[in-house]
């Protein structure tokens, strides 16, 4: 096949690519020196604060500000939702005021006095029977013939419960902003972002809804760095309008950071999903039908509808029916593989029971019915899935449901496949050469950690055949060319194709202008060990400093296009994990004795931070597995665990051994660049559910699996 | 009230108010603002910072309370524009994401260190329990310790 101009270099010439490389990052972030939006203080900058709704469900009927505006050092006072709206949960915002501290803000929100018309609630959906008309059921979808599948004298049929409760996305650094509105109209912010190229636009029209004048190409928005999104800051928010408002009418530049209970109660929450499922199976294994009844919440929104069955969505003979129920306990948002993991609980756990009842191991069960998946990923599921086997030592450690051995402690093993799409997102960038030999590459992308920074400078760098520190990478900034918002796992694909398009662009410009020097074709140049050389011949060659001397004093300029000329990127990828637990039968207490991830991405850019998102997933997912929990009380309609005490996330003693493999090689790297930051989150859930079943003989049916619930379970028919 | 206090080895003296947190004080008054603040109620540890040397989360503590005290922050770790080995070693072995945790964690480490220069990766999860992560899976930032300890070579 003749090569396409941007391609990415066949395996052997690769370089950088690929290659474990510090991120470019690391000595600021290290060094707390990087700023994140509340680290930008400039002086004579006010502090912002919201009263919130207690209740759940409310009308406002009267409210009073006089005694705030009055007290001293309150420079304004906001109400964001006027006598006779109606509060759809908790901690929704009612008023802001801005003062010139923040204990004087607090000081504020005391005087403010609201009175509610409290209306009725339901904040808990698990028990459907008690949801009335908030349940919503859709269409009952139905493919093949399930009745005759499940009526099958020779089938076997398992039958079970499971379900995945609402969490939050807890980022380390709570939502918002500083902005500062200028006197000559223009309006900066400072905000914790997913969405640097798209935030000026939606903070303009969320102004405009207010009746506040401003176009869009008056505001610009930063963010260098953000401790952490995972899908619950792709907009501004309204506090994100709410924060110019305030900047507006006191001509000062304000900051308006969430506190963490409002954070937790407002700011992000996964839906939850429950489900009765039923599966039919021959008695070789293969699957021959899918009945499943779920439902779950999302808030007063949608509630997301996970795929079902999931990853073995080609099982024949399917019934589904789903219910959204509406519930009172604040919006939920995307969260790192929005419906997937949940997918996966009620999928993997419901073929893992099947398993159970064929005498299966569960990865034969998986490997049996493989052909039931996308096509594209067969091949990768099954050497995933015996690479993870191996890794865990699935053959001497995985045994039949239940540990035999003698004692409280039950160790078990359990498995399960994911899938995501992760095609690039749209990017534009500009790529500069300077005379000097500097190299500047802007876009208004944005770095979550994930090393947005690093992948684009070793794209560049390896393109243009110099070191990653003689990159000079712009990003964060939504002045800088349009790039797009960090989710879906859309970053990488998006950002190493618009780079390596530019720098391909840009080195060809440089060519032109040193091929005479050299006395060739410029099509006759490569770039390579920071010199400009005639294909495969040191010996004529020019440094990458006088190379770009020969500039003069132009710089030369290219921009970079995603999705462009030639297939650098693919969708969709697979992984597969097993989780490998001991629980204490008499303490109920789950711990991680190993979690191994077998994982493909396409063609990986740097191994470092590719590897370091999977060790990231896994932790998360052992997070939500055992202790993340919006917990709401029917009482009050209140969230009881709004702080992290009660909303805890796993520790540093919590997680046990992680064991990462990427896989690479034919097969993988050939399919271009893919996303990565979702995939992993997938699995750790439905994978450690198994895991316990696996150990204790009998299933804990819904996450977090606490002691209380393990306990529960082996009350019900355990081996305790 | 007024209090004195030594920042990263320079003196300082501020009028405070009684209520205000030694964190929002560094933050905000001191202008450091590589101390962070998590969870705000003395759970995660990114407000972490060296009091006479020990390690104290600073959302805990009153800026008054720190009356004469010497403080250390991320910002003081280098000396002469060498990163500290801790700060090294959570580059290099990729201890940080986000790097929101970082500095608390970093610090942390550093009183572990300063109390058991070579610990087991068992110590160091003991040690580091009182600072959360939510983006790095921790694994590395074990290693990142014991890239510090070994550095060291005490
Ligand atoms: S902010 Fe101080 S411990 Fe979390
Ligand atoms: S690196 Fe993000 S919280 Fe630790």
């Amino acid at each position: 096949m003749p090569k396409c101009k941007y391609d990415w270099p066949e395996a052997g010439d690769r370089g950088l690519i690929g290659e474990s490389i510090d991120r470019v990052d690391g000595a600021v972030k290290s060094s707390g020196r990087a700023r994140y939006s509340y680290d930008v203080h400039p002086s004579g900058m006010l502090y912002a604060r919201m009263l919130t709704c207690p209740y759940a469900h409310a009308k406002i009927t009267s409210m009073d500000t006089s005694a705030a505006e009055k007290l001293p050092g309150v420079k304004a006072v906001l109400v964001i939702q006027p006598v006779g709206s109606e509060i759809q949960w908790a901690g929704d915002e009612i008023v802001a005021v801005a003062t010139t501290s923040e204990a004087a803000a607090d000081d504020a929100l005391r005087l403010i006095k609201v009175e509610y018309d409290q209306l009725p609630f339901l904040v808990n959906e698990e028990d459907l029977s008690k949801a009335g008309d908030r349940a919503k059921p859709s269409a009952e979808q139905k493919s093949g013939d399930p009745d005759t599948a499940f009526k099958d004298p020779d089938a076997v049929i398992s039958e079970g419960y499971y379900g995945a409760q609402v969490i939050t996305h807890c980022c380390l650094e709570t939502h918002g902003s500083m902005a500062d509105w200028r006197p000559d109209g223009k309006l900066k912010t400072w905000s914790s972002t997913q969405s640097v190229s798209d935030l000026p636009g939606q903070i303009g029209e969320g102004l405009r809804l207010q009746k506040v004048d401003i176009q869009n190409s008056d505001i610009e928005t930063v963010c260098q760095y953000i401790g952490g999104g995972f899908g619950s800051k792709f907009s501004p928010d309204r506090w994100g309008i709410v924060v110019a408002q305030l900047s507006k009418q006191t001509g000062k530049p304000v900051r308006l950071m969430l506190e963490r209970d409002q954070d937790l109660e407002v700011a992000g929450a996964r839906p939850s999903y429950y489900g009765k499922v039923r599966v039919a199976g021959k008695k070789d294994g293969t699957i021959t039908g899918w009945d499943s009844d779920t439902w779950g919440t999302g808030g007063m929104g949608p509630s997301g509808n996970p795929p079902v069955p999931y990853v073995l969505e080609g099982i024949p003979n399917q019934l589904k029916k789903h219910t959204r129920v509406n519930t009172n306990i604040g919006p939920s948002r995307a969260w790192r593989a929005p419906n997937h993991p949940q997918a996966a609980i009620l999928t993997m756990c419901a073929l893992d029971d099947l398993a159970d009842k064929l005498g299966m191991d569960p990865i034969e069960l998986l490997k049996k019915n493989i052909d039931f998946a996308p096509e594209i990923l067969r091949q990768a599921y099954v050497e995933e899935l015996d690479k993870a086997a191996e890794l865990a030592e699935w053959k001497k450690y995985w045994h039949p449901r239940g540990d035999k051995t003698p004692g409280h402690l039950k160790r078990g093993l359990g498995v399960s496949i994911h899938t995501w799409g992760g095609r690039g997102h749209a990017s534009t960038c500009l790529i500069a050469i300077h005379p000097d030999g500097s190299v500047d590459v802007k876009l208004g992308s944005q770095d979550l950690g994930t090393g947005t920074r690093t992948v684009i400078a070793i794209t560049v760098a390896q393109t243009l055949g110099l070191p990653v520190d003689g990159v000079n990478v712009m990003i964060g900034d939504s002045a800088y060319p349009k790039s797009g918002a960090s989710g879906g796992s859309t970053t990488v694909g998006g950002v190493s194709g618009s780079t390596r398009r530019g720098a391909i662009d840009a080195r060809d410009q440089l060519f032109a202008v040193v091929a005479p020097a050299l006395g060739v074709e410029p099509t006759q140049l490569e770039s390579v060990n920071g010199r400009i050389q005639v294909t495969g011949d040191p010996s004529k060659s020019l440094s990458w400093k006088q190379a770009c001397a020969k500039l003069g004093v132009k710089t030369i300029e290219a921009q970079g296009k995603n999705p462009g000329q030639c297939k650098l990127g693919d969708s969709g990828v697979g992984g597969a994990q097993i989780a490998d637990v001991t629980v204490d039968t008499e303490t109920g207490l789950v711990k991680i004795n190993r979690m191994v991830a077998a994982q493909d991405c396409g063609l990986i850019i740097d191994m470092k931070t590719a590897e370091s998102q999977v060790y990231g997933a896994l932790t998360m997912g052992v997070t939500y597995s055992l202790f993340e929990e919006k917990v709401m009380d029917d009482q009050t309609g209140i969230m009881l665990n709004p702080n992290m005490e009660f909303y805890k996330l796993a520790g540093i003693g919590d997680i046990g051994e992680l064991v990462v493999h990427m896989m690479t090689g034919p097969g993988y790297d050939e399919r271009g660049v893919i996303g990565l930051g979702e995939p992993p989150v997938i699995s750790p859930g439905a994978a450690i559910c198994n895991a316990v079943t696996n150990a204790i003989g009998v299933r804990v049916p819904t996450i977090p699996i606490t002691p209380e619930k393990v306990l529960a379970a082996l009350a019900k028919g355990g081996m305790a | 009230m007024k209090i004195r206090v030594k920042i990263n080895g320079a003196w300082r003296e501020d009028d405070v108010a009684p209520r205000l947190l030694l964190v929002h004080y560094l933050r905000e008054v001191a202008g450091l603002t590589g101390t962070h603040i998590g969870c705000e109620t003395s759970i995660c540890g990114a407000c972490t910072v060296l009091v006479g040397g020990q390690a104290v989360k600073s959302c805990t503590m009153f800026a008054v309370q720190a009356d004469g005290a010497e403080i250390t922050t991320i910002e003081g770790l280098a000396k002469d524009g060498q990163l500290h080995p801790l700060q090294q070693g959570f580059w290099e072995e990729h201890g940080l994401q986000c790097g929101f945790c970082t500095p608390g964690m970093i610090l942390s480490a550093h009183q572990l260190l300063a109390r058991n220069p070579h610990p087991t990766r068992e110590e160091i999860r003991k040690g580091l329990e009182g600072n959360l992560c939510r983006c790095t899976g921790y694994q590395h930032i074990v290693k990142a310790v014991e890239y510090a300890a070994k550095a060291s070579g005490k």
